[in-house]
C-alpha cells in the first residue's frame, strides 16, 4: 500500500469555544476550617492561596489548619458520635439522602468550582466527577439501616472517628467515596482535602450545613502535609482512611504501627493495558487514550503502561497518533476540551522531568502538533515507543498524560510484565475471546480489571488495589467493610 | 356563603393514565354517619386484563433500567407522599382512623418507600454469587425480575398495606397490578397521583378497586401473570389461588402472618420472593500447562 489518506480534522474549520460560565458561581475570598457545624479562624491565623491552574490566578484563600485545629476537630467528631451511631440507621440514611439530593441540586456549580482550581475539563467534572459524588451519597444512604444484611451473623459496629486524608486528582468524588460510607456505617469525620484543590470540600461543608447534619459529625479542614501528619498521630483517631500517593502510604502505615488505629490506603498504580490481536482495535485506541489522557493522566488507576501484541503494533500505533492529532488541550472551562490544566506547578515540573528520563533513557517520544496556551499549566500528551520494563517511565509513576508503550508475543509474556511492578490497582484488557479475559483477570494482580473498557467508576463497584498500591476496599458492600466493626 | 368544596372523582390507574373502570360499576364508600364519601369502580375482569397488558408492556423496560435509577425513581415517590402527606392523613381520617395512627401509617409508609429505594441496587450484590465450580469456568448466578406480578394487597390498612406490597416488588425490577383494599381505597387512588408525579413509567404499577371476592380467580388464571401475592385471610380464595396458579406454574407467596406496622414487614426477602437466579457459565482459556480458575 503507498501513502494512506488521513483525515485532517482541522482543516476546513476549527470549532469555536464554548466555555462554561462561572458567573452562576459564589466563590468567598477566604475560607475558615468547617469544625462542628461552623466555619471558625485557624488558631494559626494563617491562610494560604489556591490557584487556578489554566489561568495561575488566585481563587481563594483557606485557612491553614495545625495541631490546635485537628484536635478540635478530631474533640468535635468525638462528641458527636455517641448520638450519631445511635440514632437508627434510617434516620442518618435520611440525612444522607439529604446531601445527595443538594449536590444534585448544586450539581453545575461544584461542576465548574472543580474545574477552576484543578484544571480538569469542564466535560469531565461536569459528567462525571459530580454526578458520581452524589451517586456515593444516595448509594451509601441506602445502607445506612441494612447493616446486618451486609455482614450477616455479625453485629457491625461503627469504628469511631475517622481521620481522612483525600488527594488533588478527584476533590470532591474522594470526599464523596470517604465521608459517605462512614457517615452510613455510624462513624463521624474530619477530612482534609489537598492542599491544591480544598475549595469542592469546603462548598461540600458549605452544603453539609444546609442539609442540618449534626454539628460535628463531618469537619472538614484545610492545609498540607502537616495538618495530615497531626491527623495521623492524633491519639483519638480511630481509623485512617488515605488516598494519595505510595509514598505517603507508607509513611501512614509506619506512623500507626504502635496504635489500635485501622487503616485503608488506596494508593499509587502504574497500570497495564493491554490489547490482544483479536481486540476491537478502533475501540481499544479509545480504551487508550481515556486510559491515559482521562484527568490528564492524573490518575491513580490509569492506564500508563501499553501493552500491544506485536502482530497489531504497527497498526494500533498509527491509529494512536491519528487520534491523539483530534486531542484539544487548553482552557478547562470549554466544553470541548479534552485535556485541561496540569493541577499544579509541581505537578507540571515533575512530569517534565519524566519526559526528560524518557529520552535520555532512549525512548521514542511523540506528541501531537496542537498548541498550549501561553499562561497556565499545560501538557502535550505524550507516549514512549522502544521503552523496556527496566525505564524508569515504565516502571514509576508519572501521574501526568504520558504513556510508555511495549509490545508482546504471548499471553504468558504479557502477564509476566503486567506483574512485575509493585503496584496492583488496576489493569485493561483488550480482546473479543471472552475465555481470554477471565484467564486474564484471574492472573492480574490487581484490584480492579476493566475489559474492553477503562476508567470505569461506580457506587457499588468495589475499587482499591493489590500489592504496594494499598489495600480496603472503596465502594459496593466491601467499601462498608472498612468502616466497620465485624 | 360557604364556598361549595369540589370533590374528586375517585377512578383506578391502569398504564398511566386514570380511567374509570370499564365495568361501568361502582360501589358506595360511607363515612360512619352512613353519608356517601365517593363512589368506588368495582372494577372488573376486564380492567384486571387491560391492566395486565399495561403491566407486562412495561416490564422490560422497568426491569432493564439501571438499578441506581430504580432507586432514584422509588426516593422520589417517597419525597412526593412526604409533600402530600396532609391529603393522605385526611383521607384516613375520612376512613375511620385516629389522628395518631393516621400520621404514623403515612410516616412509616414514606420510611418504607426509603428503605426499598435503598435495596434497588443493593440487593444484587446479597443475593448473586460466583460459583467455584471444578471445571475451568467462569460460574456465576444473579437475580432477574420474575416479569408481571399479580397482588391483592392488605384490607385493613388504606395505604400502608399497599406500599408494603408494590415497593419490594418494583424495587426488583418487576411490575404489577394491585387490588386495593375493598373498605379503605380512598389512598389508593391517591397514591396512584403520587406515582404518576414521580417519574415512574406508566403501566409498572396499576392499581385496581373493587372487591377481592370477585377478583381473585382472575388475578390467579390470567395465563401471562408470572407471581401471584396475597395479603389477606380467606382461605377459600387462597385455595382458589393456589390451584389456579398451577394453570401456569405461577409462584404464589402468601403474606398474611406479617405485621405489617413493624419493621418486620421490610426485608430484601420481599425482593427476592419475586426473582428469579439465572446462572452463566462461560469458559476460562488455559494456556498451556498454566490452569486459571475461580
Amino acid at each position: 500500500m503507498s501513502k494512506e489518506k488521513k483525515l485532517k480534522f482541522n482543516a476546513a474549520w476549527e470549532l469555536d469555544p464554548a466555555p462554561e460560565d462561572s458567573k452562576h458561581v459564589s466563590i468567598k475570598k477566604q475560607y475558615d476550617l468547617f469544625i462542628n457545624g461552623e466555619f471558625v479562624k485557624p488558631n494559626s491565623k494563617k491562610y494560604f492561596a489556591t490557584y487556578n491552574p489554566a489561568t495561575d490566578e488566585k481563587i481563594s484563600e483557606v485557612a491553614d489548619a495545625d495541631e490546635k485545629d485537628v484536635d478540635k476537630a478530631v474533640k468535635a467528631a468525638r462528641a458527636a458520635f455517641g448520638k450519631w451511631s445511635k440514632l437508627s440507621g434510617k434516620e442518618r440514611g435520611k440525612y444522607i439522602y439529604r446531601i445527595a439530593r443538594l449536590m444534585q441540586e448544586r450539581a453545575r456549580e461544584f461542576a465548574v468550582i472543580e474545574t477552576m482550581d484543578g484544571g480538569k475539563p469542564i466535560r469531565e467534572s461536569r459528567d462525571i466527577d459530580v454526578p458520581l459524588a452524589a451517586n456515593h451519597f444516595f448509594y451509601y444512604a441506602g445502607w445506612a439501616d441494612k447493616l446486618e444484611y451486609a455482614f450477616p451473623n455479625r453485629n457491625p459496629k461503627p469504628l469511631g472517628v475517622a481521620g481522612q486524608i483525600i488527594p488533588w486528582n478527584f476533590p470532591l468524588l474522594m470526599a464523596a467515596w470517604k465521608i459517605a460510607p462512614a457517615l452510613a456505617a455510624g462513624n463521624t469525620v474530619v477530612l482534609k482535602p489537598a492542599e491544591t484543590t480544598p475549595l469542592t470540600a469546603l462548598k461540600l461543608a458549605e452544603l453539609i450545613r444546609d442539609s442540618g447534619l449534626p454539628k460535628g459529625v463531618v469537619n472538614i479542614i484545610t492545609g498540607a502535609g502537616k495538618t495530615g501528619a497531626a491527623i495521623v498521630n492524633h491519639p483519638d483517631i480511630n481509623k485512617i482512611a488515605f488516598t494519595g500517593s505510595t509514598n505517603v502510604g507508607k509513611w501512614i502505615q509506619k506512623s500507626i504501627a504502635g496504635t489500635d488505629k485501622k487503616c485503608t490506603l488506596e494508593l499509587g498504580g502504574k497500570a497495564a493495558n493491554i490489547i490482544f490481536e483479536d481486540a476491537p482495535l478502533d475501540q481499544a485506541v479509545e480504551g487508550i487514550i481515556n486510559g491515559i489522557f482521562f484527568n490528564q493522566g492524573h490518575v491513580c488507576c490509569a492506564g500508563s503502561r501499553l501493552f500491544v501484541q506485536e502482530s497489531v503494533a504497527d497498526i494500533v500505533i498509527r491509529k494512536l497518533k491519528d487520534r491523539m492529532e483530534t486531542l484539544k488541550v487548553g482552557d478547562p472551562m470549554d466544553k470541548n476540551t479534552d485535556i485541561g490544566a496540569i493541577n499544579s506547578k509541581q505537578q507540571l515540573l515533575k512530569i517534565q522531568e519524566y519526559i526528560e528520563i524518557g529520552k535520555n533513557e532512549g525512548g521514542e517520544i511523540y506528541q501531537p502538533s496542537c498548541s498550549l496556551p501561553k499562561k497556565g499549566n499545560f501538557c502535550k500528551p505524550t507516549i514512549f515507543l522502544n521503552v523496556s520494563q527496566s525505564h524508569r517511565i515504565v516502571q514509576e509513576e508519572i501521574f501526568g498524560p504520558v504513556l510508555a508503550i511495549q509490545t508482546f508475543r504471548t499471553i504468558e509474556e504479557v502477564i509476566e510484565k503486567a506483574n512485575n511492578i509493585p503496584y496492583g490497582l488496576s489493569a485493561g484488557v483488550w480482546t473479543d475471546k471472552g475465555s481470554k479475559i477471565f484467564n486474564l483477570t484471574s492472573k492480574l494482580k490487581a484490584g480492579v480489571v476493566w475489559a474492553n473498557t477503562y476508567n470505569k467508576f461506580d457506587p457499588t463497584s468495589p475499587f482499591g488495589g493489590y500489592k504496594e498500591s494499598g489495600f480496603g476496599r472503596e465502594g459496593g458492600l466491601h467499601g462498608l467493610g472498612a468502616y466497620l466493626t465485624i | 356563603m360557604a364556598r361549595i368544596e369540589i370533590q374528586k372523582t375517585y377512578k383506578i390507574y391502569i398504564g398511566g393514565q386514570f380511567p374509570r373502570t370499564e365495568s361501568g360499576r361502582y360501589y358506595p364508600l360511607k363515612n360512619k354517619k352512613g353519608d356517601v364519601i365517593a363512589n368506588i369502580c368495582l372494577c372488573s375482569r376486564k380492567d384486571f386484563r387491560n391492566a395486565e397488558v399495561a403491566a407486562r408492556a412495561a416490564q422490560s423496560g422497568w426491569g432493564s433500567r439501571a438499578a441506581f435509577n430504580r432507586a432514584q425513581i422509588l426516593y422520589r415517590i417517597a419525597e412526593m407522599l412526604e409533600g402530600r402527606k396532609e391529603q393522605f392523613i385526611s383521607e384516613l381520617l375520612l376512613q375511620g382512623s385516629t389522628l395518631a395512627a393516621a400520621k404514623k401509617e403515612v410516616e412509616i409508609s414514606i420510611d418504607r418507600m426509603v428503605y426499598y429505594s435503598g435495596w434497588c441496587d443493593k440487593f444484587q450484590a446479597i443475593y448473586s454469587s460466583v460459583n467455584p465450580v471444578a471445571s475451568s469456568h467462569f460460574n456465576f448466578s444473579v437475580p432477574e425480575p420474575t416479569g408481571v406480578v399479580a397482588i391483592i394487597a392488605d384490607e385493613t390498612t388504606s395505604l400502608l398495606g399497599l406500599v408494603t406490597a408494590i415497593a419490594p416488588v418494583i424495587a426488583g425490577g418487576n411490575t404489577c397490578i394491585v387490588l386495593a383494599s375493598e373498605t379503605k381505597p380512598l389512598c389508593a387512588v391517591t397514591f396512584a397521583e403520587v406515582l404518576n408525579s414521580s417519574d415512574l413509567p406508566g403501566g409498572v404499577v396499576n392499581i385496581l378497586t373493587g372487591t377481592a371476592a370477585e377478583l381473585h380467580e382472575h388475578f390467579s388464571n390470567h395465563m401471562d401473570v408470572n407471581t401471584v401475592i396475597y395479603y389477606r385471610n380467606n382461605k377459600a380464595e387462597i385455595k382458589t389461588i393456589k390451584e389456579n396458579a398451577s394453570l401456569n406454574v405461577k409462584r404464589v407467596f402468601v403474606y398474611n402472618k406479617i405485621n405489617i406496622a413493624t419493621e418486620k414487614a421490610e426485608s430484601p426477602y420481599f425482593i427476592f420472593d419475586t426473582q428469579e437466579i439465572k446462572t452463566t457459565w462461560h469458559p476460562i482459556e488455559n494456556i498451556g500447562a498454566s490452569k486459571a480458575g475461580y
